[in-house]
């Protein structure tokens, strides 16, 4: 009787952990970089989520140590205006993913604790609507970087 | 009498000739693939503080030709996209790139100093010219070119971002305006006009 009743604990347990997966769990980051710029200006990050699970997950936002502050923008041009507004989420389908390319979704990363170098890997800790976090390592880029992985 | 007037004759005429085929030239429509602004906009022409801190005039930029782009230091992703892309048309081009200049002027001049500038551009190209100056002649040289710009709410820490025209103006080397680049536009049509535009007049 113990032992079965401890199995069917763990098999609970086990239950209780598959319904309860975390968002970043199944986030695989790609293409992560960071377009450097001169002095202390605001840089744009950029990444590709994919979502490997059968639940749709959202991303939030991030936050690092290297800077104090972090957006989710998304960059829009109509009527040949260029605009940028702030995103509360951004929707990672299931099975699908979020691409995050210059001239659309980016991370706005502003006053950074030390100037970020080209060469430099910077962490953020990317975050989801469900709470969960995801640290992810981006390459600082010159300014002049093309994205060519789009 | 005659041996030292035929002389004269031939040199006006030479004149005339030479007058005329330039007025030929300069008349010939040329076969640009982007959105052909000629006529339609006025030449360029401000008085700007460029990001050495030095006075400049748009006839300052006369014999080059011009692409000019409205834009600021605090835009993270479109301003330095087209910035780097304006790069690639530079190398693309060669040595015939040194005829152009690529004019950014700030639409934000309160945050960019001719300082902030200077740094800004120089990460680009070494052929962009940062400019600003007084807001209102600024606002008077977006509204020359038929667009705006707005600044909109600064948030709560006071940084605030500029909505502003994404189109790229490309003048000739004598100051007119020739054509427009949109963002939707191919860089290979841009990189072709700029060919158009460099290869006629190089003695300017």
């Amino acid at each position: 009787m113990k032992p079965l009743a401890l199995s069917a604990l763990f098999a609970g347990l086990l239950l209780a952990a598959g319904a309860h997966a975390t968002s970043a769990e199944h986030i695989l980051p790609s293409h992560a970089w960071i377009r450097v710029l001169p002095g202390d200006l605001p840089a744009g990050a950029y990444v590709t989520l994919e979502n490997s699970s059968d639940q749709a997950a959202a991303l939030s936002g991030a936050s690092s140590t290297a800077y104090a502050e972090v957006m989710l923008h998304q960059s829009s041009n109509e009527g040949g205006v260029s605009r940028m507004a702030m995103l509360h989420s951004l929707a990672i389908p299931a099975h699908g993913k979020a691409v995050l390319a210059p001239a659309s979704y980016h991370l706005m990363l502003m006053k950074a604790a030390t100037q970020v170098k080209p060469g430099d890997v910077v962490k953020l800790n990317l975050t989801f609507t469900d709470g969960s976090t995801l640290a992810t390592d981006f390459i600082a880029r010159p300014a002049s970087a093309i994205d060519d992985t789009h | 009498m005659k041996s030292r007037r035929s002389p004269g004759v031939a040199i006006w005429l030479l004149l005339v000739i030479s007058l005329l085929l330039s007025g030929c030239q300069r008349s010939a429509p040329l076969p640009f693939q982007l959105t052909n602004i000629s006529g339609h906009m006025p030449a360029l022409d401000f008085k700007l503080t460029d990001d050495q801190g030095k006075a400049v005039s748009g006839a300052d930029y006369r014999g080059k030709v011009v692409l000019l782009y409205f834009g600021y230091t605090h835009c993270p992703d479109v301003c330095p996209l087209t910035l780097a892309q304006l790069h690639v048309v530079m190398q693309r081009l060669g040595p015939l790139a040194d005829g152009a200049r690529i004019l950014f002027v700030s639409v934000d001049p309160t945050r960019d100093t001719s300082a902030v500038l200077h740094a800004y551009v120089h990460a680009f190209d070494p052929r962009v010219v940062g400019l600003t100056g007084d807001p209102r002649i600024i606002e008077a040289l977006v509204k020359r070119y038929r667009s705006a710009f707005t600044r909109e709410p600064a948030s709560s820490d006071g940084n605030y971002e500029v909505s502003h025209s994404s189109a790229i103006y490309v003048f000739d080397r004598d100051g007119n305006a020739r054509v427009l680049s949109t963002p939707t536009d191919s860089q290979d049509d841009l990189v072709h006009d700029l060919h158009l535009l460099l290869s006629t007049g190089a003695s300017s």
